[in-house]
């Protein structure tokens, strides 16, 4: 069977807790079957909001959700069939591993044996065979979280959700972690969604993004497309770094713009901006500045160095740049560049392509 | 390795064990210091009193210093028939002391106790004893009056040789050693204990089971509401705390009378006609409900502290899997608030069993319990030692459901706060 691309539906939702705040605005969301999409915001984007009302914790004040063509509004949680993985994991603490991943075999009333089967697949997913007779409590956070996820998935549910999993644990298994959720996605193909605001995770584990702000979606797209070719100012600044040059759009023509600031003039490429006159703020990834460049740049300005960073396989150098004191750059560490000293000046160049003018902040 | 056998020295060639012990010395010191008055204080108002009682409920030395002689003497009778001269003689001679120092009398009441009739006889031994020639007393006390020739009579005199007794907890269990010695009932109609023992598990039972019935929702509700809500609520549990317990156990008087509030207002809605007022005091009733209410608190608050500390996304955590709400209760929520339930149902059982004012004003007769026994006996009969008796009985009841609650949850499992 094709999968579908509307599997999970968010159709016109909002959600206000107090009646005057809408911490949702008018959400328009569809979700692909197999897919795994990331809700990535800053707290309070009302991205935890939204998988709350997609696992039924809480109800939309307007609008519906579908799930698989149904809507969903009016079943509770536990009719709903999705899986869940929580901050804290919230394994039940008086029950064993065994018992823990049993929960959701017994309630639905699989036969011991059928459940036994499920439950040792299910935990062999996530590599914790033997520890089926352990408590919660003699667990380390990794294999409580590893639990969580094989608990959220041994009744397979075709939605598995996932509420900032990854949070509590330390950077290195939290990267390690990150690989194995993506393979066991790989591998079963359930659909999954994912809250998180930590902005990496969600670039290596996902199909789509939709960067939430604001109670709304700012942008929905894939890792690479997010990264590189952000809708607006505020995706280019959450999602990565970005350099960023305020200024009045004074011509646009053939694709290209030019933006007047404050004591310098650059060319750059209109993405949210229609016409002269128009305040825009230009967008500008670290790595595609690159200090003394080819002729063949259409941007090229010299710039004083403020501040060199060393960071192992790269040098972090802090540029003064048309009036922009906060210019970074990002230079490979190789023996050629020596000239990189403080207080020197040197010249840089980017295309106009990779500067975006967006809207102005 | 070869370093777990050498010992290990300090830089100044002191062993390292020696060397920590000394400084540890000075800390143990001081935290010793810190608890040494709370420890005074309770070996004073604690381990004292108790030990005390203990020893007030089993001591009989009264009547075995009142009559040593005759006790020496008595060693060699076998009780079989009537004792030789010489226990009459020493008899005499004791007697002829306390007559000096005018304690007779307190001979007599404690005889009495042990086998009525000794209260006349000895008071006309008194009276006689005066005008008793020197040599054959056996003859001399038998003609003062015919039961001083009664074997029976000289048997219960030597059943209070020993200095130490367990007659009292035998009395409190409505039982008493007879002539032959043989552990057996009072009769039926002079039974109390019993059914006051009986009477107070049952109250502290129910008290507990109620307290735990209208606590678990409201502890619920506190551990759940919003901050300013629960705080609320809160104050609502906590006021009655405030309160003396005097003055709430007077308001349930004013209202559960039969010309109380209550009673008016079931008038008022036709539920009791005027001449069928409820009796809803001075019975059991009165003690379900005022202890209900005074005891609530004590419930509420273990099962508060646990409830709290349990996270909302693990109910949350058991709909997702497919747990209907009640499924999510009573698999997820209930067992963990088991050391909570624990907790309060301990405190307020082990509180309603040794409940005492509260029983007393509004229990009325068949609503008092067992301290109401051991004050009544404190205050009226003065029998101190069968109520140091039945307090150290009410307390080793107590112990053994510690015990008990120990084999079956787990003392380490309680949780108080």
């Amino acid at each position: 069977m094709a999968s579908k691309k509307d599997f999970v539906k968010f159709d016109k939702v909002d959600k206000s807790y107090d009646g005057k705040i809408l911490v949702v605005k008018d959400l328009q969301l569809d979700i692909a079957e197999g897919e795994f999409i990331t809700m990535l915001g800053p707290s309070g984007s009302g991205k935890t909001t939204c998988l709350m009302m997609l696992a039924g914790f809480e109800t939309p004040t307007n609008g519906e959700i579908y799930l698989d063509g149904n809507a969903i509004s009016s079943i509770p949680p536990h009719k709903r069939g999705i899986g869940m993985v929580f901050q804290n994991y919230a394994l039940f603490p008086h029950m064993t591993v065994y018992e823990n991943l049993a929960f959701p075999l017994r309630v639905r009333k699989i036969p011991k044996d059928e459940a036994d089967k499920k439950i040792d697949k299910a935990l062999s997913m996530v590599s914790l065979q033997g520890f089926a007779a352990r408590m919660p409590g003699q667990l380390s956070g990794g294999q409580q979280q590893r639990v969580a996820v094989a608990r959220s998935l041994v009744f397979d549910p075709q939605l598995v959700l996932m509420d900032e999993p990854l949070g509590a644990l330390d950077k290195n298994l939290r990267e390690s972690m990150q690989y194995e959720i993506k393979h066991i996605h790989e591998s079963i193909g359930v659909t999954v969604v994912y809250v998180t605001h930590d902005q990496s995770e969600a670039l290596t584990m996902s199909n789509r993004i939709a960067v939430f702000n604001d109670g709304k979606v700012q942008q929905l797209s894939s890792p690479d497309e997010l990264y590189e070719k952000p809708v607006n100012s505020f995706v280019a600044e959450f999602i990565g770094e970005n350099n960023t040059f305020a200024g009045e759009v004074s011509d646009i023509s053939d694709g290209k713009c030019k933006v007047k600031l404050a004591n310098a003039e650059i060319l750059a490429n209109p993405i949210s901006v229609k016409g002269k006159g128009e305040k825009t703020t230009v967008s500008l990834r670290p790595e595609r500045a690159l200090i003394n460049p080819s002729d063949k740049m259409d941007n090229i300005h010299n710039g004083k160095i403020e501040e060199v960073i060393y960071h192992g396989d790269h040098t972090r150098v802090r540029i003064n740049l048309l009036g922009n004191p906060e210019f970074i750059l990002k230079i490979p560490n190789s023996s050629s560049n020596l000239d990189i000293k403080l207080g020197n000046e040197i010249k840089i160049g980017w295309n106009s392509d990779d500067a975006r003018a967006l809207d102005p902040k | 390795m070869s370093s777990e056998n050498k010992q290990i020295l300090t830089t100044d060639g002191i062993p390292l064990e020696v060397s920590l012990k000394k400084a540890e010395k000075k800390n143990k010191v001081k935290a010793f210091l810190l608890v040494a008055p709370l420890l005074l204080f309770i070996i004073i108002t604690y381990v004292f009193p108790i030990g005390d009682m203990l020893m007030r409920s089993v001591d009989d030395k009264m009547v075995t210093e009142m009559l040593p002689k005759t006790y020496k003497s008595m060693e060699t009778w076998d009780g079989e028939e009537l004792p030789p001269e010489e226990v009459f003689e020493a008899f005499y001679f004791d007697f002829q002391k306390l007559i000096e120092e005018e304690r007779e009398g307190k001979l007599s009441t404690q005889l009495n106790y042990t086998k009525n009739g000794f209260k006349s006889i000895i008071k006309k031994l008194r009276r006689k004893s005066k005008s008793f020639e020197e040599g054959n007393y056996k003859e001399q006390i038998m003609s003062v009056h015919k039961r001083w020739a009664d074997v029976e009579y000289w048997r219960a005199i030597k059943r209070r040789a020993p200095a130490y007794t367990y007659q009292k907890y035998l009395k409190g269990m409505d039982m008493f050693e007879n002539e032959k010695g043989e552990i057996v009932n009072v009769p039926e109609d002079r039974r109390v204990h019993r059914i006051l023992w009986l009477r107070t598990l049952e109250i502290a039972f129910f008290v507990t089971v109620f307290c735990f019935l209208m606590a678990y929702p409201i502890a619920h509700l506190l551990a759940t509401l919003p901050m300013k809500y629960s705080n609320l609520l809160m104050i609502c549990v906590l006021l009655p705390f405030w309160t003396s317990l005097l003055v709430r156990t007077a308001s349930w008087m004013i209202l559960l009378q039969q010309q109380g509030i209550v009673n008016d207002f079931f008038v008022m809605i036709g539920l009791v006609s005027d001449d069928n007022r409820i009796e809803m005091m001075f019975n059991k009733t009165g003690s379900y409900v005022a202890m209900t209410q005074i005891l609530l608190p004590f419930m509420v608050l273990p099962l508060y502290s646990v409830m709290k500390t349990i996270s909302p996304s693990l109910m949350r955590a058991g709909k997702s899997l497919g747990g209907t709400p009640f499924i999510a209760f009573w698999k997820v929520y209930f067992p963990l608030t088991i050391p909570g339930i624990g907790a309060g149902c301990l405190l307020v059982f082990i509180l309603a069993i040794g409940y005492y004012i509260t029983p007393a004003l509004v229990g009325g007769a068949s609503g008092t319990l067992i301290s109401n026994q051991i004050a009544f006996h404190m205050k009226s009969t003065l029998d101190w030692s069968f109520a140091s008796a039945m307090g150290l009985m009410l307390l080793s009841g107590v112990l053994v459901i510690y015990w008990l609650y120990n084999k079956l949850v787990g003392i380490d499992n309680i949780k108080l706060g």
